[in-house]
């Protein structure tokens, strides 16, 4: 018997249609009821409580970058089936659903663009297309980005939210955490910046690749971050998993990222880290 | 009851020793001749072990890439190199015992030779921690492998685990990050790499000690981005579906030499590399030796130019024509 009964309401029913779809969302945190409005206009954040909500790839960069200068590079990238794989859904038509849902033809917008007039290259995961989940033209599309960063001398940003490697291109996708990384080195010798933000959720291959190898690695507030999730470890271990297992905050706690920084603010703080460790010093390294 | 043909699709083979065994037991018990019947069985057991072994399934060669008696990175270190000085420890943390690494040499050319190390007693087994490796096992093989490119050395690394280990201390400790490390760097280093997958090539465990300029599989070894169990959970929603799912990730060594992830797959045998084990490690061995002469001529830098090379054309995609084509999304809002 329990200690406490539960109160009884009356409930008034209300016919669906009475409430306009889409106009408004719960804040999973606060339960505080935002118009939706207002929410794009911050960015997805909600304002008191600071929960962060997904953000599309293009928004992103229209909140990020400076009016007008984004330019997007390879769009055109698409991907394929060499595996010819089949589950309870072919990968192909898996594919046509998320371009679809998406308009896009895999999970990653890449180009380049200016913060505060500082050229960066710069790439978006979207969630949104399976997951995030990496595969031939993920991988293809952050080598570029690299590339294109080291060609033009200018920074690397990454904004990585994903569930992993894809595995409907099997150990095509597992290859792309060594080309990205590969990429990587090359960016390093350049003593050229690259800095990964890591959303949620970014997890397995992508975390275990470009992800955690930032200079300098950001991660939003409340972001999932891991290698094997949650599930798997405590399958694994039968153990119970500590408080905040596994989120920015834990893991700011356990050394992986150096800032937490909020949606709003990460344009600024980029200005702020690429003056500090990028900007001036190009120009001295060709003087 | 042999133990050597122990998996599911071997149970014709076991019929049949069982057999062989029961006639060699009448004819030293009554003292009848019945090799006629001896040899009839004898070749019996050579046809089946072809017909059963020359067709594999991908989930067959996941059975014996787990095989209890399968040699493991130990094993082909002692048939192989010569002089093996294990060294220990990640300078950081603790020492890992699921990856092995040290000096050694390889028909007297010192290389530093690094492993993944599954355990056969169960005590072993958990000083192995099952093969599966904690962060401290990749920052060790990375310090061992900065140290082979400090002194010119060759590397050879021996995959086998089925991933990195999923644990708290793993995970607190960043797994992903040092397996992240372990790519980038392995990428830059002046130094032949040459990596053997022996027995699971699993996802990203395996990846951290696999970026080489020459990568090699076992025939019977396979290598792939997620478990088949794995991916059977996830995408079927049933880890039962598993063989299903070993079909459809194509991880066998032959598949995967189509794609150009391989460079070579070396020939166990018959039966898998524990029927040989000698046999197998006298294969492993040509194959490093072929392979570090051939890279023995380039120079550092080309050596670093040809592993990046290596794996910057992995990856299928189309292109459209327009190639290059800049697209200015709408003007920013704020």
């Amino acid at each position: 018997m329990s200690l406490f009964h539960k109160p009884k309401y009356s409930t008034v029913t209300v016919k669906k249609k009475d409430i306009p779809q889409g106009l408004w969302k719960k804040c999973p945190v606060s339960g505080e009821i935002i118009y939706n409005k207002e929410l794009e206009q911050n960015q997805n954040v909600v304002p008191k409580s600071g929960y962060h909500f997904p953000i599309d790839a293009y928004d992103r960069l229209r909140n990020l970058l400076d009016i007008g200068s984004f330019q997007e590079f390879d769009a055109d990238l698409e991907p394929c089936d060499p595996f010819e794989f089949n589950d309870s859904k072919s990968y192909k038509d898996r594919l046509k659903t998320y371009q679809k849902k998406t308009g896009r033809k895999d999970a990653l917008v890449s180009g380049t663009g200016k913060i505060h007039g500082i050229p960066v290259s710069v790439a978006v995961m979207d969630f949104q297309f399976a997951g995030g989940s990496m595969g031939s033209v993920v991988g293809e599309k952050i080598t570029r980005a690299i590339e294109r960063a080291i060609e033009k001398k200018i920074p690397c940003i990454v904004f990585s939210s994903s569930g992993g490697a894809r595995m409907q291109e099997g150990v095509l996708s597992l290859m792309q955490m060594g080309k990205t990384s590969a990429a990587l080195s090359r960016l390093n010798k350049a003593r050229l910046p690259f800095i990964s933000v890591m959303v949620n959720p970014t997890m397995g291959g992508v975390t275990a690749s470009f992800a955690t190898l930032g200079d300098i690695n950001i991660a939003e507030p409340g972001a999932l971050i891991g290698f094997a999730g949650a599930r798997v470890i405590k399958e694994t271990t039968k153990e119970e998993l500590p408080d905040g297992f596994q989120t920015a905050e834990f893991l700011l706690a356990k050394g992986l990222i150096d800032q937490i920084v909020p949606r709003t603010e990460m344009r600024d703080r980029f200005r702020d880290l690429l003056s500090a460790i990028y900007v001036g010093k190009q120009v001295e390294a060709s003087a | 009851m042999d133990k050597k043909y122990a998996l599911d699709f071997e149970k014709p083979l076991r019929g049949l020793i069982a057999q062989l065994d029961n006639l060699h037991q009448l004819s030293t018990e009554n003292d009848i001749d019945v090799s006629s019947e001896i040899h009839a069985i004898e070749a019996k057991i050579e046809s089946t072990k072809k017909s059963i072994y020359s067709n594999l399934s991908s989930w067959q060669r996941v059975q014996l890439s787990r095989h209890p008696d399968r040699p493991y990175a130990l094993d082909y270190i002692n048939s192989i190199f010569d002089g093996f000085q294990e060294l220990h420890g990640d300078r950081s943390y603790k020492d890992d015992r699921c990856i092995i690494g040290g000096t050694a040499f390889l028909n007297g050319k010192a290389v530093m030779v690094i492993g993944q190390q599954k355990g056969r007693s169960t005590k072993e087994k958990i000083e192995r921690n099952f093969g599966l490796p904690n962060p401290e096992g990749y920052r060790k093989a990375l310090r061992l492998m900065n140290m082979a490119n400090k002194f010119g050395m060759p590397i050879i690394t021996l995959v086998d685990t089925q991933g990195a280990y999923p644990g708290i201390g793993s995970e607190e400790r960043h797994i992903a990050e040092a397996i992240a490390i372990n790519l980038r760097e392995m990428a830059s280093l002046e130094v032949p790499i040459i990596t053997a997958v022996i027995g699971e090539g699993g996802s990203g465990g395996a990846l951290g000690l696999a970026i080489a300029n020459r990568v090699l599989m076992m025939e019977n070894a396979y290598y792939s981005v997620i478990t088949p169990e794995g991916c059977a959970a996830i995408l079927w929603r049933d880890a039962g579906q598993a063989p299903a799912a070993a079909e459809a990730l194509k991880l066998s060594a032959k598949d995967l030499l189509k794609f150009e992830v391989v460079e070579e797959l070396v020939e166990e045998p018959m039966g898998g590399a524990h029927n040989d084990i000698e046999k197998a490690a006298e294969s492993l061995k040509t194959v490093f030796l072929k392979h570090l002469e051939e890279l023995g001529t380039l120079s550092p830098e080309e050596l670093e130019t040809d592993r990046y090379d290596r794996f910057r054309k992995i990856g299928v995609f189309t292109e459209a024509v327009n190639d290059g084509k800049i697209v200015p999304i709408e003007e920013a809002a704020s």
